[in-house]
């Protein structure tokens, strides 16, 4: 046994020695797919071949991506050049993640690129970016339904999705965000445009509540005329299909034309990159039109590089130039950081609106949310005070250890240590380093605001306003207060079914007599082996009020169907059962574990005396079960409280943020709300008191569990 | 009455394998789909016309363009492989000691232990970055698999103490008075008793690696040393998602894990047919 133990280390050391570094080259990273990815990787080759440079490239997924070049870049770990939206251009600014792109946009270059691209990267004067391609929405047409036909949506888009709503509220003459940077969902466009569409959703004109794939598949299957997308759209629809795209259409109440949204697809520089010469010249030489070409004929991008639309395969295909057309109508999208903030208030006040809401009460709704998250943080204190109270705390723990050190026995008890202490020194090394330095350094950016790069000193600020609800009323929406009597309910409903489930079926399956068990047993862990992110997924779209599988059993058992995300008990009910179905397996197996300990003999020789099988299993299984499972409870517990993905996942925290819990709430600090990493921060050390307070609680009612 | 009790239990777990698979066969239903999602509400899991097409795109069948390289199939087994041998090893002797000794700091660590579960992951991302790099251990399958392993490392602690609990502290002093040292005994003795309870923590901690993909793709930079996870996230964009060859990339990724489950459920069957602790 300790020869395998130690084979098993030497192994896992050895096969994880890291690799030796890489030759010079330039390094550029994107979250490319598909015919996008393999013309890059092309083109790359052939910049290679003419110009002795190597590229290597480096495919990220999206959902990594921002993250990723935030913690690399400003640590020199960075790619030289990576592609990127032009919309993350002002966050990347303020992290010091991009540089000015320099010559790699010559005065000469200047006028063969879109002008409205070039300007998207352009800020304060300096370009940003080397414009690729543009991406906006455009109206799809099937050229195989007849307009009017029966059962057929004239038009399928996402109507709650912010994205999509801007081109609609733009006929409306409205914007998202202001130039000034203040929020834009709140004048009277924005009050018209919403009763606009829910009065289309109420006559059936467009579906209610459709995301990306549904539309898809509505406008695939020509069960809808007429779809708002983007270019991506074209490459997912059937060879067999007939369609055109041309610019969006005009909107009847107003007579005006609808303006989507642009975003600028760019070469984007590293600081360390914009010092190589050779990095700007690929970037110069990606965006140009050479390579353009390439990325047009290939990889279907509508590209900023005008010399390229001179080429008749470029200029003659029709779905690029109904994209090309329409980018030259649309808006780019504002690189404010404030962007970031916007869409959050603004879907929930939408949908709120679409449930039958008063729209100018859920949209003034909206604006003070969002101007509540760009509060700019307290000023700074001095941090005399706090360092002081640190101190004094410090100065008592080391009275009281000094104290334990006097008292009598003590020697004698550290010299008996000496042999558990082999034991759990190797444990205490890797917790504290890997665990709790990483945490204590987190927990210290909670006393920061401001960015990463620039963080602004705030005492205990950022705690007083998460305590005081920002100012708020204490049980106002989404205040800490209410969101912890949700996260409360959240971890009980779910660590009971957990429990319940798990070690019923772990009971029932170790049955020795049981048939069959090798097979259930691989059947029921299941949940737990496919990627969550999926599953999770798969949930959210069986709940789905017109297409879900949750709502035809209901309707073929004879009840009505549910809309489940619009009220807070069917949302979390959903949210519930997800994350049951997820974490049952992880109990039953624990179970299945703790109950092998539990001899044979005993249960048998209880038989004899004559206990019932409720009693056997009251007075023998559980108290035996009960050390194996403690923890398992314990920590599933604590990591329910703690468990975002599928909150974010399901609900989303619909309806209207009703169901989110605190850790989402802390996400969105930290990703959605103008990255307050602090303030995110001060959420973590709040929940980890709670935590802390109520396992206290808890080991004093339920004995030791926990010590 | 032995029949009705068997016939019922057959039932309870009838009903839960229902559930535990109903959902899965959406996503089975998504990757045999061409058009990935149904537009029709229906109760059964039935693929509008069904077809490979998606797990021939996910292993390069169609254009040659794999998404699923042997090279990441290596490397996450080696990462998951070795993130549960370092917990094991690592937890085992600790929750050993926890178990069967009293020593100083034993309550304070224990209790530091868990408040470490109850810190939310959020704020720790960039300093566990800037440990790695101070290590020199950025971008590579060692770094991933320490990040990993301290996850790993205090429920397997938590896990393995309750093991030892459960195992009467009679036979290792037996073994002593036999003239045994008291590592003797943990390794012959007690160590074997707990087998079911290694095999639980050791499938945890590779589940808890084998799905991994945000720190993944953070923390490693070449492609050569992505996980899986890593690979398959990438058909979800960001304006779209090719649902049938992530669903599809999904299934075959979760086949392994259900081979391992397979072997190390055995484990857990085999404690109960040796007689357990009492033998």
């Amino acid at each position: 046994m300790r020869r395998l133990f130690a084979l098993l280390l030497v192994a896992a050391i050895v096969s994880v020695l890291p690799a030796c570094s890489e030759p010079p080259s330039i390094v550029l990273w994107h979250s490319y797919r598909g015919e996008e990815e393999r013309a890059l990787v092309e083109l790359a080759k052939r910049y290679e071949r003419e110009h002795g440079l190597h590229v290597e490239l480096l495919a990220l997924p999206f959902d990594a991506y921002t993250a990723k070049l935030q913690a690399a870049v400003p640590r020199a770990h960075g790619p030289d050049v990576f592609i990127d939206a032009h919309e993350r251009l002002g966050i990347y600014r303020r992290e010091g993640v991009v540089a000015p792109v320099g010559d790699a946009v010559p005065p000469e270059d200047v006028g063969s690129y879109e002008p409205t691209a070039l300007d998207a990267v352009t800020i304060d004067g300096s370009r940003w970016g080397v414009p690729l391609s543009t991406k906006c929405l455009a109206l799809y047409v099937n050229d195989d339904v007849p307009a009017g036909a029966p059962d057929v949506y004239p038009l399928a888009y996402e109507a709650e999705n912010p994205y999509h709503h801007a081109a609609v509220l733009s006929a409306f003459g409205g914007a998202l965000l202001a130039p000034d940077g203040s929020y834009g969902f709140d004048d009277d466009a924005a009050v018209r445009s919403v009763l606009y569409v829910r009065e289309l959703i109420a006559k059936h004109a467009i579906p209610g509540d459709a995301n990306g794939a549904l539309v898809k598949q509505l406008f695939a299957s020509g069960r809808a005329r007429t779809s708002i997308d983007g270019p991506w759209l074209a490459a997912d629809l059937p060879p067999s299909l007939h369609f055109h795209v041309e610019p969006l259409p005009v909107v009847q109440e107003t007579g005006r034309r609808m303006r989507p949204l642009l975003t600028v697809e760019a070469v984007m520089l590293s600081p360390s990159g914009a010092r190589r010469p050779e990095a700007r010249a690929f970037a110069r030489w990606l965006g140009g039109p050479e390579a353009a070409l390439v990325r047009a004929t290939e990889a279907h991008q509508v590209v900023a590089s005008e010399p390229a639309w001179r080429d008749p395969r470029v200029a003659g295909d029709p779905l690029l130039a109904a994209f090309h057309e329409q980018a030259r109508a649309a808006d780019p999208m504002p690189t404010s950081t404030r962007m970031r903030a916007v869409w959050v208030p603004v879907q929930e006040a939408m949908r709120r609106v679409f449930r039958g809401e008063d729209a100018r009460v859920a949209l003034d709704d909206g604006k003070r949310r969002f101007e509540d998250a760009l509060k700019p943080p307290p000023p700074p204190p001095s941090p005399a005070p706090l360092a002081i109270a640190l101190g004094a705390l410090a100065l008592v723990g080391a009275l009281f250890a000094v104290r334990r050190a006097r008292t009598p026995g003590f020697r004698q008890q550290l010299r008996e240590s000496r042999t558990p202490y082999r034991y759990v020194a190797h444990a205490a090394v890797v917790v504290f380093v890997l665990v709790v330095l990483p945490l204590a350094a987190g927990a210290l950016t909670s006393l920061f605001a401001g960015t990463r790069a620039d963080p602004r000193y705030v005492g205990l600020g950022n705690y007083l306003a998460i305590l005081t609800a920002r100012g708020g009323p204490l049980l106002g929406h989404g205040s800490f207060y209410v969101t912890l009597i949700v996260t409360v309910l959240w971890t009980v409903c779910n660590v009971t079914l957990h429990v319940a489930i798990g070690v019923a079926l772990g009971v029932v399956l170790s049955r020795p007599v049981m048939r069959l068990k090798g097979f259930y047993r691989v059947l029921l862990v299941l949940p737990w082996a496919v990627p969550s992110y999926v599953t999770a997924l798969a949930w959210k779209g069986m709940f789905h009020r017109q297409f879900g599988a949750i709502n035809a059993i209901l309707s073929f058992l004879g009840v009505q169907p549910v809309s489940w995300f619009s009220h807070f008990s069917t949302a979390l009910a959903a949210n519930v059962a997800t994350n049951t179905w997820l974490g049952f397996p992880f109990m039953m197996v624990v179970t299945l574990g703790a109950l092998t300990s539990i001899p044979r003999e005993v249960l048998e020789a209880a038989e004899v005396d004559g206990a019932t099988r409720w009693q056997r299993f009251r007075g023998v299984t559980v108290p035996l079960l009960k050390p194996t499972m403690l923890p398992a409870v314990v920590l599933g517990s604590v990591w329910t409280f703690n468990m975002f993905n599928v909150v974010f996942l399901v609900s989303g925290g619909e309806p209207d943020g009703s169901t989110e819990i605190l850790v989402s709430d802390a996400y969105r600090w930290a990703f959605t709300r103008d990255a307050q990493y602090g303030y995110a921060a001060a959420y973590a050390v709040l929940i980890f008191l709670i935590l802390a307070a109520g396992s206290r609680l808890l080991s004093r009612v339920g004995g030791e569990a926990t010590t | 009455m032995k029949r009705l009790e068997s016939v019922l239990a057959h039932l309870g777990v009838i009903v839960g394998v229902v559930f535990a698979v109903y959902p899965l066969l959406w996503v089975v239903s998504v990757a045999l789909s061409p058009g990935a999602m149904s537009s029709h509400a229906q109760a059964l899991p039935w693929p509008e016309s069904p077809s490979l097409d998606a797990f021939a795109d996910v292993l390069g069948l169609r254009d040659g363009h794999s998404a699923v390289f042997a090279r990441q199939v290596v490397n996450s087994l080696v990462v998951s492989l070795a993130t549960a041998a370092v917990a094991v090893a690592v937890a085992t002797p600790a929750a050993y000691a926890l178990a069967r000794f009293r020593f100083v700091g034993k309550t304070w660590g224990t209790r530091t232990l868990l408040a470490t579960q109850m810190f939310p992951a959020v704020a720790s991302a960039v300093p566990l970055y800037l440990l790695l790099e101070a290590m020199h251990l950025l971008d590579s399958r060692a770094g991933l698999v320490l990040v990993y392993a301290s996850t790993a490392v205090p429920f397997a602690i938590f896990q393995m103490r309750g093991a030892f609990d459960a195992v009467p502290i009679d036979l290792e002093e037996a073994a002593m008075v036999d003239g045994a040292s008291r590592a003797g005994a943990f390794w012959r003795v007690a160590l074997p008793a707990v087998r079911p309870a290694i095999a639980v923590t050791a499938l945890f901690a590779f589940m808890s690696a084998w799905n991994e993909f945000i720190l993944a793709a953070t923390l490693l930079s070449r492609e050569s040393a992505f996980t899986l996870p890593v690979v398959l996230q990438r058909y979800v964009g960001e304006h779209d998602t090719a649902w049938g060859p992530f669903a599809a990339g999904a299934i075959l990724v979760s086949v392994p894990v259900m081979a391992l489950f397979y072997v190390a459920q055995r484990q857990l069957v085999a404690g109960l047919t040796a007689g357990g602790v009492k033998g």
